[in-house]
């Protein structure tokens, strides 16, 4: 059967009747209505659920103290991620912060992501991966294309840097706004003479969980790992999950687990507190 | 002690700077010339970042040149590159074992988390690479990760991570070839309260080489 689109009226009927479909990949609609609500949380709380495509991005700005939850159902995904203060963009990420400041290279639960301005963006509150790297970075169009062959958003072999080019331009930054990323679910270890190994995901089912500690801009893309070693591009889908939350207090352990810590988060509140009134 | 050194790479000096300690210092490196960056005092590290001289955009990238040669320190040979993947520079000598670029650098906001509030008031390498960049046209968004030259971070096998004694001296130094032509930004790392400069800033010595062509 062909469809009927030789007037505006067959044409609107053809493209109305298309709504109904769905995709592996796709956001939910409202984010309650998401088919993997995580457990032990109100869907009617949602505030974002959506499955990113092998290959794919997201972006989304949401309020302090949101709850994110990033989960790898197939053991594949790879989630790139980079973070800016939703109110002064140019404050960002800062990958060496992140290491220095809790004298620690490998990101686990209650691990500050910091930018480069003394404060917390957000803290990994759960993670039941354990495999995650904060020294590759992303993939580049150079990259992809000597390994893959392909790097183009729109190709088969997308690269991270590319498609974080994207996302930052539905927020108005550009690839001068780009830092250094970190990914989660495909890890790196450093040996003693500096030698990287990758080491791959934990398998599937895992997932980490965030609280953003200051109004966010999120910028995630789902691609390989830079140096995972299958010839293939091989990454699975990746599902994002959001909900209200409080930020990270005195009462958290995450606050209170070093005096570097503690001083970023009071810095983070200083800074909200004279921001927000 | 202070050895000022020579340079570390053969061809006609073209550039040769003195940076205080403390201070920030930039120059635009010639592609195909080497820039002998001496540790004059020992212990002093070099913050650095490298920008194509005609497109800011295309910078320094640490993950880009980690994963590239596999491997997180910088040693001879290795490849400095931007975020998309392109040659910015290369080291061609090395005179300590191993140089940092995941270390970071310093700024008065990051160093109230490591060394309290105390040291709100201090300079850092953040607010020299701002005062640098600012002859350049470089903000604050332009500033992404760095090299540290001389600097040691060692990674244990746990994760824990951080900055130690150095493996410099006096006059060791380090050769970088420019592979385009860059503008390269440099804070002399004013930190007072780090085992990155012995807690003590002192000079460097900026040298630019070209070599000769056959008559």
């Amino acid at each position: 059967m062909t469809n009927q689109t030789d007037t505006v009226w067959a044409a609107r009927s053809d493209a109305r009747a298309r709504a109904d479909l769905t995709s592996d990949f796709m956001p939910y609609l409202p984010a309650s209505s998401s088919p993997f609500a995580p457990a032990g949380v109100d869907p009617e709380s949602l505030v974002w659920a959506e499955t990113v495509a092998p290959g794919g991005y997201t972006h989304r700005v949401v309020a302090r103290g949101t709850r994110f939850r990033l989960d790898d159902p197939t053991g594949d995904a790879c989630a790139h991620l980079l973070l800016f203060n939703a109110l002064e963009p140019w404050e960002r990420l800062n990958v060496a912060d992140t290491l220095k400041i809790p004298w620690q290279a490998y990101l686990s639960a209650g691990h500050p992501l910091l930018s480069g301005d003394g404060r917390v963006l957000a803290t990994i509150r759960t993670d039941t991966s354990g495999r995650h790297d904060a020294f590759c970075g992303t993939s580049s169009a150079a990259w992809n294309e000597r390994k893959y062959g392909s790097s183009i958003p729109e190709g088969p072999a997308p690269a991270g840097r590319s498609l974080f080019a994207l996302g930052a331009a539905k927020h108005g930054l550009t690839p001068r706004d780009l830092p250094p990323s970190v990914s989660f679910f495909q890890g790196a270890r450093v040996d003693d003479e500096g030698g990287v190994t990758y080491t791959g995901s934990a398998g599937p089912g895992t997932a980490v969980e965030f609280t953003a500690e200051l109004p966010l801009v999120i910028l995630l893309a789902n691609v390989p790992h830079p140096l995972d070693p299958r010839p293939a591009y091989t990454v699975g889908p990746l599902r994002v999950h959001a909900w209200p939350g409080s930020p990270t207090g005195p009462g958290d352990d995450a606050y209170t687990a070093s005096p570097e810590r503690t001083r970023a988060y009071l810095n983070t509140t200083d800074y909200w507190e004279a921001r927000a009134q | 002690m202070l050895d000022w050194s020579s340079p570390l790479s053969d061809g006609r000096v073209v550039l040769d700077e003195r940076v205080e300690p403390r201070a920030s210092w930039s120059a635009v490196v010639a592609r195909g010339d080497t820039l002998t960056i001496v540790d004059v005092g020992g212990n002093q590290s070099a913050d650095c970042l490298i920008f194509d001289a005609l497109d800011h955009d295309e910078r320094y990238s640490v993950p880009d040149t980690i994963t590239w040669q596999g491997n997180a320190y910088v040693r001879t040979g290795t490849v400095l590159r931007s975020g998309s993947g392109a040659a910015l520079m290369t080291v061609t000598a090395n005179e300590i074992d191993r140089q940092d670029t995941i270390g970071g650098a310093c700024s008065k906001e990051s160093n109230t988390l490591r060394y309290g509030y105390h040291t709100h008031f201090q300079h850092g390498c953040r607010e020299n690479f701002l005062a640098e960049g600012q002859k350049h046209g470089l903000g604050a968004r332009d500033l992404v990760s760095n090299l540290n030259w001389f600097m040691n971070v060692p990674v244990e096998a746990d994760g824990t991570l951080g900055i130690v004694d150095g493996m410099s001296a006096p006059g060791r130094r380090v050769a970088i070839t420019a592979e385009r032509d860059v503008l390269v930004v440099v804070s002399n790392c004013p930190q007072m309260n780090n085992p990155c400069n012995d807690f003590n800033p002192t000079p460097l010595r900026m040298l630019v080489t070209r070599k000769e062509t056959a008559a």
